[in-house]
């Protein structure tokens, strides 16, 4: 689906180095999360005094597998757009800004794969 | 070019309060608290796929006062932030751009983000007195 209008792609990069993606992005994780987050708290809340090995035989359930690696990954994509653009906001000196936007993306790239590692380790039995 | 000096936007200190303003402010700041509960979910998970023993050390640590604290500040901050959210979303498609609408959205999100914690609060309490 490409979403720039043909003048747009023609064009290239204006000032603003992008178009509509990082504010279209925004919206696309924004409605996915909507059903995953419910879903994923009202889970915690009924497994909220589970042990240990209810807890494993809910991971084990391709379903709930399946919705915790992309509630990760929509999650940490929606959460690095969010700091990005806060930090933008917020710091102006030019090298503390491209460290920590760097630095973000570097921690939420790491925590989606730890996060859908330990899903995945638990769903296939690990 | 010197661009040190140039003008910020917008001058907070010279607005009258407005709901909006309030609003916009807790919904960035329940974001970024969110951004940092995410740490949260990831340990749990990690916690999980490495065994019983740092499971059961997991288990303390959010059922601890502090991290049940933390939890139910997390758990207002989600309801908060996917309220608005909708809100924001509703904005996005043109609507909802009436004064009387804006404030009554605006006051709504408040209302059932507390209401929703809040009921999550006493379903996690009363459920957790009858395993």
């Amino acid at each position: 689906m490409n979403f720039r209008t043909p003048l747009g792609r023609a064009r290239g990069l204006g000032s603003a180095k992008q178009g509509t993606g990082h504010w279209l992005a925004q919206r696309l994780t924004a409605v996915a999360l909507i059903p995953l987050t419910l879903w994923f708290v009202i889970s915690v809340l009924i497994h909220l005094h589970a042990d240990y090995v209810t807890v494993l035989n809910w991971l084990h359930s391709p379903a709930v597998a399946v919705s915790l690696v992309l509630l990760l990954a929509t999650l940490y994509y929606h959460a690095y757009l969010g700091v990005q653009m806060v930090i933008e906001d917020y710091v102006h000196n030019g090298w503390l800004k491209i460290s920590s936007l760097m630095l973000l993306k570097y921690i939420c790239i790491l925590l989606a794969a730890a996060g859908i590692f330990a899903v995945l380790r638990v769903a296939f039995g690990g | 070019m010197a661009t040190d000096n140039r003008p910020l936007s917008p001058h907070i200190s010279i607005y009258r309060w407005q709901i909006s303003m309030t609003m916009s402010i807790v919904h960035r700041f329940t974001g970024m608290w969110l951004a940092l509960g995410s740490l949260a979910l990831v340990y749990w998970l990690i916690a999980a796929a490495a065994g019983p023993d740092v499971y059961a050390v997991a288990r303390t640590v959010f059922g601890g006062w502090f991290g049940q604290i933390l939890m139910w500040t997390w758990a207002f901050s989600l309801f908060y932030h996917l309220c608005n959210g909708i809100r924001h979303l509703f904005w996005d498609a043109g609507q909802g751009f009436k004064i009387r609408t804006f404030y009554i959205t605006g006051y709504s999100v408040w209302i059932i983000s507390c209401a929703l914690t809040l009921l999550a609060i006493l379903f996690a309490y009363i459920y957790g007195s009858h395993p």
